[in-house]
This record gives C-alpha cells, structure tokens and sequence, in this order.
C-alpha cells in the first residue's frame, strides 16, 4: 500500500512516511499492544521477538528484544514514552542496549486519517550528526545481512 | 566494500545542499572549478572547499588537463551512499508489508463484531 518513503529533513533527523488501508486506531493498537507489536515489527528475516514489554502511560517504559532463530543473537531496545495521545501521537526515548551510536533518539508517530486512510510519518531525532548517519549505515548492514541470508537459503534448497 | 570512516565522509559530504548541486552540475558532463562556481553566489574559494570535501569523500576526481583540471563525478561512490537509504528503506518495507496482512486481520475481525 503506498511508497515507504525516508529522507533526511535535517542533519539528525530520519523520517519514514507511509501509507496504510486502514483507520489509524489500528496502526495505533498495532505501535503499542504487545501480542500486535510481535507479529510485524521484526526486521530481516530470521529474527523474532520473544521479550516485548509496554507500559503504555506517560513516563511508562518500553522494552523489546529480538533474536535471530538460527544463531541466538540478541538486540534489545527500550525507552520511556515522553507524550501518547491515541490514536495520532506516540513520542518516545529510545536506546539499543548495545547502541553504537552515542546518546539517545527520540522517536515521534504521527498517524493521520483521511478517507478510511492513515498516512503514517515517523521521525526519529537523534543527539547528533554521527549518531544518525550511523543508524543510517547499520540499516545498510542489516539489510546485507538479509541478503545474505535469503541467498544462503536460496543456495541450500537448488542443492 | 568501503571502510566505515570513508563511508562516514561519503553520507557528510552528501549532506550539505551546495555539494549536492555541484554534484548534480558534474552528472551532466566534467567542469572545471569557475564553471562550478558560477552559478552559486559564491567565491572561488568557498567552492574549492566543497570541492576539496567533495574529493577526500572519492565521489569526484580531477581530470588530467593541466590547466582547467576539471572535476567528474564518481558516479559509483554516489551510488554506494545513495544505496544506505535505499537499504534503510528496504527494512522498514519488510515490517509494514507485515504490518499491513495484520491490518487486514484486524478490520476482518473489526466488521466481524459490528455484523
């Protein structure tokens, strides 16, 4: 449904603009219940989310971590939500428990309805420069990684 | 593969709204530095800084020619970089793609309830 879009509108800033087919109350439930959460917020392939904790009020904390099937890689993120206004505003801290950028972002959905509609922008501001064109790049290695691992599959199954 | 400090330059580089257009100027043929400099108000200098940034990131290269030592583009550093935000983007299409099938899911059951 609709281009993923991302661009760069300042020097720490990364925003992801997407159009979904349906009322944003869902996009909404499916940010911030648990059980909805684990079933698409996974990145590449081969990950799952075992651990997905919410306690959705203001100064409440967050707490994921994925894990790769195969190997038993762990990645963990968490954070505080700064402002929560259902179903069109979530603000939020978020850190990597191993991040390798310094400081923390800070992540705001905005999801807007029209027509049955929801275009969903969501801008992640992080403490400076380094920070943010790291993340950049680490999304190129995942991604390589990803590759990589459809190719090795792709590679087992002509065997 | 790059280093990580090269691609650090790269995506710096790119992030000043000057060195995107000199770079885009460059994608339409090699110029030479007062070429470059003419249509941005700016000193003869000022641009030779972009181009000295520009240069250290490898996304241009000067050419032979004594004199004008005209500066061309490596279009295939440019595309390394350009490739970071298309992989970003590529990460986040997997997780919406599943989040629209949830959705989907989710208003079935919705009209479900109202019926």
């Amino acid at each position: 449904m609709g281009d993923l879009k991302v661009t760069t509108p300042s020097d720490r800033e990364i925003a992801i603009t997407r159009v979904f087919d349906a009322p944003r109350k869902l996009i909404f439930d499916a940010h911030t219940k648990p059980e909805l959460v684990k079933r698409w917020l996974l990145g590449p392939p081969g990950w799952s989310m075992p651990v997905c904790e919410i306690d959705l009020r203001v100064g409440g904390k967050y707490r994921w971590v994925w894990r790769h099937d195969r190997d038993g890689t762990q990645m963990g993120i968490g954070g505080l939500y700064r402002e929560i206004a259902a179903p069109e505003r979530l603000v939020a801290t978020e850190k990597f428990d191993e991040a390798w950028y310094p400081g923390e972002a800070l992540n705001t959905l905005v999801l807007v309805e029209q027509g049955g509609r929801t275009t969903l922008t969501q801008t992640m501001l992080y403490e400076s420069r380094e920070a943010r064109d790291g993340v950049l790049k680490s999304g190129m290695e995942k991604g390589l990684a990803a590759s990589y691992d459809r190719l090795a599959e792709l590679l087992a199954s002509t065997r | 593969m790059q280093s990580p400090d090269r691609l650090d330059a790269t995506f710096a580089a790119l992030a000043d709204p000057t060195r995107r257009a000199i770079l885009a100027r460059l994608a339409s043929g090699q110029a030479s530095v007062t070429e470059l400099a003419q249509p941005f108000a700016m000193s003869q200098p000022a641009i030779s800084k972009h181009l000295k940034v520009l240069e250290r990131a490898g996304l241009i290269s000067r050419g032979r020619e004594a004199q004008r030592r005209p500066r061309r583009l490596e279009a295939k550093r440019l595309g390394e970089a350009t490739r970071w935000l298309e992989r970003y983007r590529r990460l986040w299409e997997g997780n919406y793609r599943r989040l629209d099938a949830l959705l989907e899911e989710l208003k079935a059951k919705e009209q479900k309830w109202e019926t």
